[in-house]
């Protein structure tokens, strides 16, 4: 008696994470479908949900309209570099508060995140000046920048998370086996922290990629990756929302199979910790 | 070889001084444990020799060498620490050869070593798996074996045996005395286990409060206790303090008789009593005995064949000469006709 409720708790709990599940990706789901259908289609009404004319048609116009591999090279160089950087700086910054701490260290990290309580556009125009006065505007470097700070405070977070996870002792015991700091970072610490790193940088890349604030106001021509490869889709003098759904499918589509394949890995170092 | 000597040695954390002044020599090949109650310093003490903590000021020399401000590598000592400390993403193997790898010791004196110790401590079947496929004794065996392949000048051992279950800590304690028997090598342990301590050492130094209440052999430390910390401490069950009227018959401010060195009786003795709760362990029975007008509770040890139950009166008598008085400050008095 009692496990047949449990079955049917179970289905119910199941069936619940199915529709929250596809609730949240049904916009996605819906992109990609228009993606496919002629813009007469992408706009009938009542909608079409399946059953159209699948064409690829949407797609060779965008390829021949705009070039879309620089996009995507200007998004990989800018996600990337942006996260290299950001984890470069930010590893020994949180071995520091995670192994060395000192009386404010727990004020640093608040400080820290305090940052991304501010609103983003409240700080374009100084940083837009800024910008201006060192010739960044539309560079990539200047991008890979702004996206490492910006996204700085959640990289110390993660990884002094992950590294307060890793027990002193076995890094003392690493010390006493005659392990230096190099040693101690290289053949320990690293290693044990991997699977933290490995979220760290995917979550990391999943937000530097999707940045669209600063990507659009910040670049014009030469930088734009495809945030703005998208945008350029959006015109106001015309619909055209299968083009624009297509544009959409190209510029999500490396980082969803990123995350699709890696999701393990992300989900496993976002509960880093949470359960013992 | 590993004769290490504390001078003067003091550790500060901010304004709190945790180690005042101490003075210490552990002899070579000596097996000296370290215990008190927790918060003692008697951790801190270890790591202190060990350089994972820099001393405040004060000198440790290891084998006449000046050590105070050597790297924790370059001590020559090696530690099992409580948690056992092994690297999860390494195999046994690996895990035993870190130290070696660091030394950078050839592969074939390195393959010999880790053969020789996987042996001795049973770890032969389990040289390539991982820590997390272990149980807890076989993980401290591998932190054993991590610290004897680098042969070091002396072991340090911080509570190793606390994360394991009472069965096997009692055969992990034998192994470990057996291993310093075969090594001769000077081993510092700590525990705040005072049976650990007394099975276990050549030589025990308690310590209170960052202090050393007395240095000695666990018989040393039974028999005639410096004072009355030592004289609670060590011992189990627990020494028996009477103050008052009785304590000063015999000259004292408080005198302490050990469960063990009373006799009872139901009909007649010295003082007399009510059983409280009676713990059999089979082999001896521990009797609390209440409203003797002496102590809150008295405890006294007896044959296991003893029969006496809840409410009972029981009288004790004293082994006169097992009697230990205690001075107003709590300090060992001189037994009549013997310095104390």
């Amino acid at each position: 008696m009692a496990r047949s409720v449990t079955t049917r708790r179970k289905a119910f709990n199941t069936a619940v994470a199915w529709a929250i599940g596809l609730l949240i990706f049904f916009p996605i789901l819906w992109t990609i479908l228009t993606s496919f259908k002629t813009e007469a289609q992408a706009i009938a009404d009542p909608p079409v949900f399946l059953f159209f004319d699948w064409t690829l048609e949407n797609y060779g116009v965008v390829m021949e309209r705009s070039n879309y591999a620089k996009f995507l090279w200007n998004s990989i160089a800018i996600a990337g570099g942006s996260t290299l950087l950001g984890v470069l700086i930010a590893v020994p910054a949180a071995w520091s508060m995670a192994f060395v701490p000192s009386k404010r260290t727990k004020d640093i990290l608040m400080w820290m995140l305090s940052t991304k309580m501010l609103p983003a556009v409240g700080v374009l125009y100084p940083i837009y000046l800024v910008f201006i006065k060192l010739g960044l505007l539309d560079t990539k470097f200047g991008l890979i920048v702004v996206l490492m700070l910006i996204n700085l405070p959640i990289i110390v977070w993660m990884l002094y998370t992950y590294f307060r996870e890793i027990p002193g002792e076995i890094l003392e015991a690493a010390r006493m086996d005659g392990a230096g700091l190099k040693e101690e970072i290289i053949h320990v610490l690293t290693p044990m922290a991997l699977p933290g790193i490995a979220s760290t940088v995917l979550l990391n890349l999943i937000l530097a990629w999707n940045e669209a604030f600063w990507t659009l106001n910040l670049t014009a021509a030469q930088a734009a990756p495809l945030t703005a490869f998208i945008a350029s889709y959006s015109s106001p003098e015309g619909l055209f929302f299968a083009k624009l759904s297509a544009a959409s499918t190209m510029a999500i589509a490396p980082i969803l199979i990123l995350g699709w394949f890696s999701q393990k890995q992300l989900v496993r170092g976002l509960t880093f910790g949470a359960v013992k | 070889m590993g004769r290490i000597v504390l001078e003067k040695v003091v550790k500060r954390f901010g304004q709190a001084e945790v180690i005042p002044p101490l003075d210490l020599t552990i002899e070579d090949g000596e097996f000296t444990v370290f215990v008190g109650p927790s918060g003692c310093g008697k951790s801190t003490l270890l790591r202190l020799i060990a350089g994972l903590e820099d001393v405040s000021s004060g000198r440790i020399v290891i084998d006449g060498t000046d050590a105070t401000e050597l790297a924790p590598a370059k001590r020559g000592l090696a530690m099992v620490f409580q948690s056992y400390a092994l690297y999860p993403h390494m195999t046994v193997r690996r895990n035993i050869a870190f130290p070696m790898k660091m030394a950078g010791m050839d592969q074939a004196e390195q393959d010999r070593r880790i053969a020789k110790a996987a042996e001795a401590l049973n770890l032969t079947d389990y040289l390539d798996r991982k820590p997390g496929q272990l149980s807890g004794g076989q993980r401290q065996r591998v932190a054993i074996g991590r610290a004897i392949v680098r042969e070091p000048q002396a072991f340090l051992f911080d509570e190793p045996l606390s994360n394991l279950d009472a069965a096997l800590r009692v055969g992990m304690r034998l192994e470990i005395s057996e291993l310093h028997k075969r090594l001769n090598t000077t081993m510092i342990y700590v525990t705040h286990d005072q049976v650990e301590a007394m099975t276990m050492a050549d030589k025990i130094v308690v310590l209170r409060a960052g202090h050393i209440e007395q240095v000695g052999s666990p018989l040393d430390l039974y028999r005639t206790p410096r004072n009355l910390f030592v004289a609670g401490f060590i011992g189990s069950p627990r020494m028996n303090f009477i103050d008052g009227a009785e304590a000063a018959k015999h000259g004292a401010h408080t005198i302490g008789i050990r469960p063990e060195h009373m006799e009872v009786s139901s009909t007649s003795g010295l003082w007399k009593g009510r059983v409280g709760v009676a713990e059999h362990l089979g082999s001896d029975t521990f009797i609390h005995v209440h409203d003797t007008g002496l102590a809150e509770t008295m405890t006294i040890r007896v044959d296991g064949e003893v029969d006496l139950h809840h409410g009972d009166t029981v009288y004790m008598t004293p082994r006169e000469e097992m009697l230990h008085r205690f001075d107003a400050q709590g300090l060992r008095m001189a037994e009549v006709g013997v310095p104390a």
